[in-house]
C-alpha cells in the first residue's frame, strides 16, 4: 500500500509541477497576476508530495518491503537500518528521487523567498524549476520507476553496494545534490533574465545568494567524494579523474566562475551576458554529468547500472534544457552588454575575467578529457583512454596561474589599482609565502624539494594575501568587516590550504607493496609497520579478515591499524577497509591485498603528508562561502527588493507614458 | 543577434551528436590490437605431454579457431558445447590454450566434458595469454589460413553469437580461398 | 555456490607467482619507475582503474611484467610498447600525442590563447575607445523596449 502512495504522490508531484510551469510562463506571456499566483502554491505542493513519496520509498527500505523491485535489488535484511535508510539513494531510481526531492525543496525555498522578489521575477524563477521538473518527473514516473512491483516478492534482497555501504554514503549524496541541484536556481534566475530582458544590480543580488549557496553544498559535496574515495578504495589517492569525479568537478569549476562573474556584474554592471551564459553552462553541466553516469557511455569505477534508454531520454532532456535556453540566450542576450565601460588590466574587475577565463578553460579541459574517448571512437580513431597524467598535465598549468591571480585580487580594488599601491601591499605576503615554502616541508617533514616547494609558496601566497587584506581593514577602520569580506578571504586562505595538500602530498607520498607474514615488518618514510596477523570477524552482513600491524617509529609504538577485507554475504563480493593513522602532517594508510600462501598477505602501505589539508582547504572555502552568505547585505533583501520594485514600476510608468 | 552568441549553440549541438553516437557504443568492448594482424608466435608444450610442442606453425594452410580456456572457468564450461557444435559445422579444427591451469585440472576437465580440441597448448604461467593480448578467459580467436587474425570473440560464445556472425565468418574465410 | 567459487579462484591464484618476487631485484630508481608506469597503465579487465590499483589477476601478471622488463633494463617506452602492442592503445592512461590525439592535448591550450586574446581586446578596446554609442542604436533600443512591455531599460541605472 504504502509505495502504491509514493508512485501516486509522484503522479501528482508530476501535476503539480506541469501547473507551476505552465500557468506561470503564460501569465508572463498574457499579463495575467492571478497565473503568476499560481507558482508558489505549486511550488510548495510539489515538494510535499516529492516528500511524501521519498518517505514512502524510505519506509519500503526500512521495513524491507522486497515486493518493491528496487528495494529487493538494493537492500538485504542483514543491512543495519541507517544503510538501508541511505540506500534509498543507492542506485538509479532513488538517486533519481532524491535530486527531484531535493530539487523540489529549492523550489520551496525560492518560493517562500519569494515575497522579497517582484511577483513577476519569483514565478518566472519557479516555472523555469518546475519545468525542469516536470522533465525529471516523467523520466522517473516512465523509465526508472523506484515504486515498481514484483509479485511474489523475493524473499531476500540483493544488497546495497558493498563499496556504498561507508558513511560517506549516507552524506555525500545528499551534498553532491544539493550542489548540482542549486544550480538550477541560478539557471532559472537566468532564463527569468531573459526571458523579462532584464539583468541589472538587483538581479545579480537575488541571484548571488543562491549561486553562492548552491555552491557551498557542491564543494561540501564534492570534497566529500574525494575524501570517501581516498577511504573506501583502499589505493592512497584523493582524486582518480574518473568520468563520475569529473562530472562533479566540472560544474564547479564553472560555478566558482559564475559566482566570480556575478560579483563583477553586481557591482560595475558589465558581463551580463557572459554572467548569464555562466549560469546557464553551469546546470548544463550538471545534466550532463547526470547523463554521464547514467547512460553507460563511458566507464567509470562507480557509475550507476545503465541502460541506453534512459541515455536516450536524458540526452533528448539535455538538448531541449540546454538547447533551448542557448537560443533563448542567442536571440535575448546582446541587449544586456550596452555598457561600454573601460576595463582596466590592473583592475578587480580585470583579474576577474582573467581567472573566468582559466576556470572556463579548466573546465573545458576537463569536459574535452572525459569525453575524449567517445570523441575518438566517433571519429574512427580507435579506443583510447585517457586519464589522471592527461589531466594532472594539462590541469596544473591552468591553476596555477589561477591561484597567483587569487592573491593579486584580494588587494586589488574595483575599477583601477595603480601598480604602487599592489607592490607595497603585495611583497609582505610574497616574503610570508616564500618563508612557508622553505621551512614548512622542512619543519614538518625533515625535507623539501623544488614541486614542495613552489606548492607551499603558491599555496602559502593565496593564504598570506587573504589574511593581509582583511588585517588591513580591520586595521584601518574600527567598523566589523563585513562578513563577505571575511567570507572570501577563508574561501581564498581554502584554496592555499588545498594546494599545499595537494603538493606536499604528490612530491613526499609513497607507497609500498609487499608480502607480510604475520611477525614480519615493512619500513616506509622512517615508519616501521609490523604485521601481527589477521582474525576473522563476523559483521552484521559481511564476514570480515582484519589485519593488525604495529607502526613504530623510531622503535616507539605509535598506532596500531586495523585494516580490513570483508566479503559481503549477499552478493559475496569482496571490499577493502583501509586501516588509516590520520595525523595533521601526515596519515599512514594500510590496506590488506589478497591472502597469499600461508598466513602471508599481500599489503599495500602509504605515506600521505599532508593529506589532510586538501580536505580542510574544500571545508574551509565552503565555510567562507557560508559565511559570505551570511553577510547582512542578503538579510536586507527584502528591504532592497520593494525599492527596487518601487523604481521599477516608475520607470515603467514613465515608458509607458 | 551576433554571430559570437551562436558559437554555444553549435557547440552544445555537436556535443549531443556525438553522445548520441556514444549511445550507441558499448565502452568496454575493445577490439583486438590483433585483428588482421599475424597471430603472435608461440612455441610451448602441449597439454598432453611435456614432450610434444606446439607452434603458430600449426596455423599454416589451415583457417583454424583458436579458444582461450581453463579448467577453473564458468563462462569456459557454457560456451563448450558450442565449440564443438562449430568445430562439427565448419570443419575448422579448434586449437585450445590452457590458461593458467594445472594439467591434472585440465584433463579431468576434458575428460568429463569432452574434448573438442584438435590439440591443446599448455601455457601454465599465462605467458602465451599475454603475448596474445589476452585479458581474461574465455577468449575465441579466428585464424586465417596464412597465421592472420581476423576476428575474436571477448567471453562465452553465446549461440546467437555462433549463428549470427562466427559461422558465418568461418564459411566467408573458407571459400575466399 | 558463488563463496566456492571465489573461494577456489583466490586459491588457484594464491598459488600463482606474484608480483613480489619481481619487485625484489629493483633499485630504488626502477621501483620509482614500477610505480608511476603501474598508474598510468590502465587495467584491461577492470572498470576504470590503473593495474596499479587493481586487484585483477591480469593485473597483477602486467605488473609482473612490467617489474621483469624494468629489471632486464628496458626504458619505459618499450615496456609501454609491449603492452600496447598487445592490448592497445586503450592500456596508455596517458595517450601519446598522435594525429588522433592532437585536439585533446592541444585544445584546452588553444582555448586559453583565445581566451587570452579575447581579454586583451575588452582591456584594450574598451578602454582605450570607449565609442560613443550611434543615435541610431538608441532609437531601436527604445524600439525594441516597446514590443516588449516587461523590459525596462535597466542599463543606464547600473552605469551609476
Amino acid at each position: 500500500m504504502i509505495p502504491e502512495i509514493g508512485h501516486f504522490a509522484l503522479f501528482l508531484a508530476l501535476g503539480l509541477a506541469l501547473v507551476q510551469s505552465v500557468l506561470p510562463l503564460y501569465g508572463i506571456a498574457r499579463n495575467r497576476a492571478d497565473c503568476l499566483a499560481v507558482a508558489a502554491p505549486a511550488a510548495i505542493g510539489q515538494f510535499v508530495m516529492l516528500a511524501v513519496a521519498f518517505v514512502a520509498l524510505s519506509f519500503a527500505f526500512y521495513a524491507n518491503d522486497f515486493s518493491v523491485t528496487y528495494v529487493a535489488q538494493n537492500s538485504n535484511t542483514e543491512l543495519p537500518w541507517f544503510y538501508r535508510l541511505a540506500a534509498v539513494w543507492g542506485a538509479h531510481e532513488g538517486s533519481l528521487l532524491l535530486w527531484m526531492t531535493l530539487l523540489a525543496s529549492w523550489s520551496l525555498a525560492v518560493a517562500a523567498a519569494s515575497r522579497s522578489l517582484p511577483r513577476e521575477v519569483a514565478s518566472c524563477v519557479l516555472a523555469v524549476m518546475g519545468a525542469v521538473s516536470v522533465g525529471f518527473l516523467v523520466f522517473t514516473l516512465f523509465t526508472s520507476n523506484p515504486f515498481a512491483r514484483e509479485f511474489p516478492a523475493p524473499a531476500e534482497g540483493r544488497d546495497l553496494n558493498p563499496l556504498l555501504q561507508d558513511p560517506g554514503l549516507v552524506i555525500h549524496p545528499p551534498m553532491l545534490y544539493m550542489g548540482y541541484v542549486g544550480f538550477c536556481v541560478a539557471f532559472a534566475f537566468a532564463i527569468t533574465a531573459l526571458i523579462t530582458g532584464r539583468v541589472d544590480s538587483a538581479w545579480t543580488r537575488w541571484t548571488r545568494p543562491w549561486t553562492t549557496a548552491a555552491w557551498v553544498f557542491l564543494t561540501v559535496g564534492v570534497t566529500l567524494g574525494s575524501w570517501w574515495a581516498y577511504n573506501e578504495l583502499g589505493w592512497g589517492g584523493w582524486w582518480f579523474w574518473d568520468p563520475v569525479e569529473n562530472a562533479s568537478f566540472m560544474p564547479w569549476l564553472v560555478g566558482t566562475a559564475l559566482i566570480h562573474s556575478l560579483a563583477v556584474t553586481e557591482k560595475r554592471g558589465i558581463f551580463k551576458s557572459w554572467t548569464v551564459l555562466l549560469a546557464i553552462t553551469a546546470f548544463a553541466l550538471s545534466l550532463l554529468g547526470t547523463f554521464l553516469v547514467r547512460s553507460g557511455v563511458l566507464i567509470s569505477v562507480h557509475a550507476f547500472a545503465t541502460d541506453p534508454t534512459r541515455g536516450v531520454y536524458i540526452l533528448a532532456f539535455f538538448a531541449v534544457v540546454v538547447g533551448g535556453s542557448l537560443l533563448l540566450y542567442a536571440i535575448r542576450a546582446p541587449r544586456f552588454d550596452a555598457g561600454t565601460e573601460p576595463v582596466a588590466a590592473l583592475s578587480r574587475e580585470g583579474l576577474l575575467l582573467l581567472n573566468n577565463i582559466f576556470l572556463v578553460v579548466a573546465a573545458a579541459g576537463v569536459l574535452l578529457g572525459t569525453l575524449y574517448p567517445i570523441l575518438a571512437d566517433a571519429m574512427g580513431m580507435g579506443r583510447i583512454s585517457v586519464g589522471p597524467p592527461y589531466f594532472n598535465k594539462v590541469f596544473i598549468p591552468l591553476t596555477v596561474p589561477l591561484v597567483v591571480l587569487v592573491g593579486v585580487a584580494a588587494v586589488m580594488a574595483w575599477k583601477r589599482t595603480r601598480a604602487e599601491v599592489l607592490r607595497s601591499r603585495l611583497w609582505a605576503p610574497l616574503l610570508v609565502a616564500i618563508a612557508l615554502g622553505v621551512l614548512l616541508p622542512w619543519l614538518a617533514l625533515g625535507t623539501n624539494g623544488v614541486v614542495a616547494a613552489a606548492g607551499c609558496v603558491l599555496g602559502g601566497w593565496a593564504i598570506a594575501t587573504a589574511f593581509e587584506d582583511v588585517l588591513r581593514r580591520m586595521r584601518g577602520r574600527r567598523v566589523k568587516l563585513p562578513r563577505a569580506v571575511v567570507g572570501m578571504a577563508l574561501a581564498h586562505a581554502g584554496v592555499g590550504v588545498f594546494v599545499i595538500g595537494v603538493s606536499l602530498v604528490t612530491a613526499f607520498g609513497a607507497e609500498h607493496d609487499v608480502r607480510l607474514a604475520p611477525g614480519e615488518q615493512a619500513s616506509l618514510a622512517g615508519y616501521d609497520f609490523t604485521f601481527k596477523g589477521t582474525r576473522h570477524v563476523e559483521g552484521p552482513n559481511f564476514v570480515s579478515e582484519i589485519g593488525d600491524f604495529i607502526v613504530r617509529e623510531d622503535g616507539e609504538q605509535i598506532a596500531e591499524l586495523f585494516p580490513e577485507k570483508r566479503r559481503y554475504n549477499a552478493s559475496g563480493q569482496t571490499m577493502t577497509e583501509s586501516g588509516i593513522d590520520a595525523g595533521i602532517f601526515r596519515d599512514l594508510y594500510v590496506s590488506l591485498g589478497e591472502p597469499l600462501s600461508g598466513e602471508a598477505w599481500s599489503v599495500r602501505i602509504y605515506h600521505r603528508p599532508f593529506v589532510r589539508w586538501i580536505w580542510a582547504g574544500g571545508f574551509l572555502s565552503a565555510l567562507g562561502g557560508l559565511i559570505a552568505l551570511s553577510d547582512k547585505r542578503y538579510r536586507r533583501r527584502e528591504r532592497a527588493a520593494k525599492t527596487v520594485t518601487a523604481d521599477t514600476r516608475a520607470r515603467v510608468a514613465t515608458a509607458e507614458a | 543577434m551576433r554571430w559570437r552568441l551562436i558559437v554555444p549553440v553549435v557547440v552544445v549541438f555537436a556535443l549531443i551528436v556525438m553522445l548520441g553516437y556514444g549511445l550507441t557504443r558499448n565502452p568496454s568492448e575493445l577490439p583486438s590490437a590483433f585483428i588482421d594482424k599475424p597471430a603472435p608466435s608461440f612455441d610451448v608444450p602441449t597439454l598432453d605431454s611435456d614432450q610434444e610442442r606446439i607452434t603458430d606453425a600449426a596455423f599454416q594452410g589451415n583457417i583454424t579457431l583458436v579458444n582461450v580456456w581453463a579448467s577453473w572457468c564458468v563462462a569456459c564450461r557454457a560456451e563448450h558445447e558450442l565449440i564443438t557444435e562449430i568445430s562439427r559445422r565448419t570443419g575448422v579444427p579448434v586449437i585450445g590454450l590452457n590458461y593458467k591451469d594445472t594439467r591434472e585440472g585440465a584433463l579431468r576437465w576434458l575428460g568429463r566434458y569432452g574434448n573438442p580440441f584438435a590439440v591443446v597448448a599448455f601455457d601454465p604461467a599465462g605467458e602465451v595469454g599475454i603475448d596474445w593480448g589476452v585479458a581474461a578467459v574465455p577468449e575465441t580467436f579466428v585464424v586465417d589460413r596464412d597465421g592472420t587474425i581476423r576476428y575474436k570473440v571477448v567471453g562465452a560464445i553465446t549461440r546467437e553469437e555462433m549463428n549470427d556472425t562466427l559461422i558465418p565468418k568461418l564459411r566467408q574465410l573458407k571459400q575466399a580461398s | 555456490m558463488r563463496h566456492a567459487l571465489s573461494l577456489l579462484l583466490l586459491l588457484v591464484w594464491s598459488a600463482l607467482p606474484t608480483a613480489f618476487a619481481q619487485t625484489a631485484d629493483l633499485n630504488d630508481a626502477q621501483l620509482e619507475r614500477y610505480h608511476e608506469l603501474n598508474a598510468e597503465l590502465r587495467c584491461v579487465i577492470c572498470q576504470n582503474r590503473s593495474i596499479a590499483e587493481s586487484d585483477a589477476p591480469l593485473a597483477k601478471d602486467l605488473r609482473g611484467i612490467v617489474a621483469r622488463q624494468l629489471a632486464e633494463g628496458r626504458s619505459d617506452d618499450e615496456i609501454k610498447a609491449y603492452l600496447v602492442e598487445r592490448y592497445g592503445e586503450w592500456v596508455l592512461y596517458d595517450p601519446p600525442f598522435s594525429w588522433s590525439t592532437w585536439v585533446l592535448w592541444l585544445g584546452p591550450f588553444v582555448l586559453l590563447f583565445v581566451g587570452l586574446v579575447f581579454v586583451i581586446a575588452v582591456m584594450r578596446g574598451r578602454y582605450r575607445a570607449p565609442e560613443p554609442r550611434p543615435p541610431l542604436d538608441r532609437e531601436r533600443l527604445a524600439r525594441v523596449l516597446k514590443s516588449h512591455e516587461a523590459g525596462p531599460d535597466d542599463t543606464d541605472k547600473d552605469r551609476s
